[in-house]
């Protein structure tokens, strides 16, 4: 089975603009969290796309799902863990305890800031997930990238023909994901920001999906405010 | 939902817009083939009058698709259904006119988004459902829907006399034209009158194809089909009226950006009835489907299709009308964008 997992567990302190989580910010007529649910419930391919919110926030989640009119079937709020990995692993378990294990089914993982997914991006994480077990959906780095172990002086100077900025979705076969967390130990698992971190520390290879420059994920304020423009205006190529 | 529309800013340029679409509001489609129309070739190089241009641009090309129905709150379709897109939204249609001609109509890819898009919302009504035709020859429906709509007024329209049709042109529309004649007047004798050898010889299914410069002076025919358009519109209406017998009926079909000159003198003393066609309407998406369901017609129309790579960024539009601007005839593509 195919499951979409929409990561909306934080509590958006960074945005500044209101109290709220920025996934509940307007982006036109409708959250953004609302935009980024639709392009899901496009995909036809999923059986169920779960969402992971804060559990201060889960009423007011179920309220928007009601408001805007989403397909309420197809749909299933899930309680945000302490961070990322453990709003996905709530997902997971949840899925588990609907669903069972099943070694070939695969989720879908994707923030619910980042509404200007498109539906290839979506189409061909799946048939990664479907084919490799994992995958991720990275652009090519414009920016040179320059590491400073210290924060006062550059450590390395990458080549920026290898470097890549990750966005998401990540997508994996969720037997594959749930056995290589638990091999970690608790170190590894505290040091975790991302999802395919999991796979690459355990040397299974994490295929990327190309996405595009314009998945950008609203996280600051001027985020918010490219995102408000883009929906407004025209972007060339 | 947030929707990609892949507009044509000016010549050889493309942009995004995104823009939020209401999903309730009608049935959304995801656009699975596409297929490059002489009028989208014309926007994409410019060819068309700089007014017009700065007048229609920006604006998502192409009107000749099909797609999959993905979400439809109405419940008329079912979620995975396959059809047929119809870019033409009438306004006001009297009874007895054609939805194609109403005023007020509006046309996507001309002055309105065509179909380059990551989803189209359409109403009901413009969606023509299809099953068992393979998507690269459904998706040249809307194409076949303007030849059965100009047949169908030329049966309406002309005297019954129907032994010689022919047919001026040699490129995609006179080969459908002629097909579909072909099809529907079984006794008629079907003449493909044409400036390129290569092209002709596709038109293996009609009885007789000529070079426009060596046109036997016996010569006679009952009535024709216009389909050659551009800078050969004048010379193809003219020989037209030239070898026409008297009452016959000329549909044209040919796009021409200049006006073009008509020997009014022998159209008056022949008395010819001069019928401009375009564009189509929901019922003739719907005859056009039912042709295309038949195997022989399919693989008529299998011969002028090419099929470019698959579309999943915009460098791949690019290549796809680059491809288009060395084919003979139609070029389709995947929509995967």
């Amino acid at each position: 089975m195919i499951f979409g997992a929409i990561l909306a567990g934080g509590v958006g302190t960074r945005m500044n603009i209101s109290d709220m989580p920025k996934q509940f910010l307007m982006l036109g007529n409708k959250p953004i969290i609302i935009h980024t649910i639709e392009k899901f419930l496009l995909c036809t391919r999923f059986d169920k796309i779960y969402i992971g919110v804060h559990t201060d926030w889960l009423m007011y989640m179920n309220d928007l799902i009601e408001k805007y009119n989403l397909d309420k079937a197809k749909l299933v709020c899930v309680h945000g863990g302490v961070d990322r990995s453990g709003t996905i692993f709530n997902i997971i378990k949840q899925i588990k305890k609907e669903y069972g294990g099943n070694d070939d089914d695969i989720v879908v993982t994707h923030d619910a800031v980042r509404p200007f997914v498109t539906s290839r991006i979506i189409e061909e994480n799946i048939d990664a997930a479907l084919k490799f077990g994992a995958c991720d959906t990275v652009i090519k780095s414009t920016d040179t990238i320059v590491m400073s172990k210290d924060e006062k002086t550059i450590t390395e100077i990458p080549n920026r023909r290898f470097m890549y900025q990750g966005q998401t979705p990540q997508s994996f076969k969720i037997s594959l994901l749930f056995d290589l967390y638990n091999d970690l130990n608790n170190e590894e698992k505290s040091v975790l920001t991302d999802a395919c971190k999991i796979c690459v520390v355990r040397h299974f290879p994490v295929h990327l999906v190309l996405g595009e420059v314009a998945n950008i994920k609203i996280t600051t304020v001027t985020d918010y405010k490219i995102a408000m423009a883009m929906v407004g205006g025209t972007k060339f190529d | 939902m947030i929707n990609c529309t892949y507009q044509l800013v000016y010549p050889r340029t493309f942009s995004v817009k995104y823009s939020e679409v209401d999903i309730e509001k009608d049935i959304i489609v995801r656009p699975k083939y596409m297929s490059i129309c002489h009028a989208d070739q014309r926007y994409y190089l410019g060819k068309r009058n700089a007014s017009v241009l700065k007048k229609k641009l920006p604006m998502a090309l192409i009107h000749e698709s099909c797609g999959e129905v993905i979400y439809d709150k109405t419940g008329k379709f079912k979620v995975g259904q396959n059809v047929v897109m119809i870019p033409n939204i009438p306004e006001k249609v009297r009874p007895g006119e054609y939805e194609n001609y109403s005023l007020g109509a509006k046309f996507l890819s001309s002055g309105y988004d065509g179909f380059m898009r990551e989803f189209v919302a359409l109403p009901y009504d413009r969606l023509v459902p299809f099953e068992d035709i393979p998507l690269q020859i459904a998706t040249i429906c809307e194409f076949i829907s303007v030849g059965v709509h100009a047949i169908n007024r030329f049966d309406f329209c002309s005297h019954r006399y129907r032994d010689n049709i022919a047919v001026w042109g040699d490129g995609s529309l006179s080969y459908v034209i002629s097909c579909l004649l072909k099809i529907i007047f079984k006794e008629a004798k079907i003449i493909v009158i044409g400036k390129n050898k290569t092209k002709l010889s596709y038109f293996s299914f009609v009885n007789e194809t000529y070079l426009a410069d060596e046109l036997p002076a016996d010569l006679k025919i009952d009535h024709a089909f216009e389909c050659v358009g551009s800078y050969g519109s004048f010379y193809a209406v003219d020989d037209i009226i030239k070898y026409i017998s008297p009452q016959g009926t000329v549909i044209l079909m040919g796009v021409s950006e200049d006006k073009v000159a008509i020997n009014t003198r022998d159209v008056l003393e022949k008395g010819l009835m001069l019928i401009g066609c375009s564009r189509s309407g929901k019922a003739e998406f719907e005859s056009a489907i039912k042709f295309l369901k038949n195997s022989v017609f399919q693989r008529r129309l299998m011969a002028i299709i090419s099929e470019a790579k698959p579309v999943k960024s915009i460098i791949d539009i690019h290549e796809a009308f680059a491809d288009d601007a060395k084919n003979m005839f139609k070029t389709v593509f995947k929509w995967d964008i």
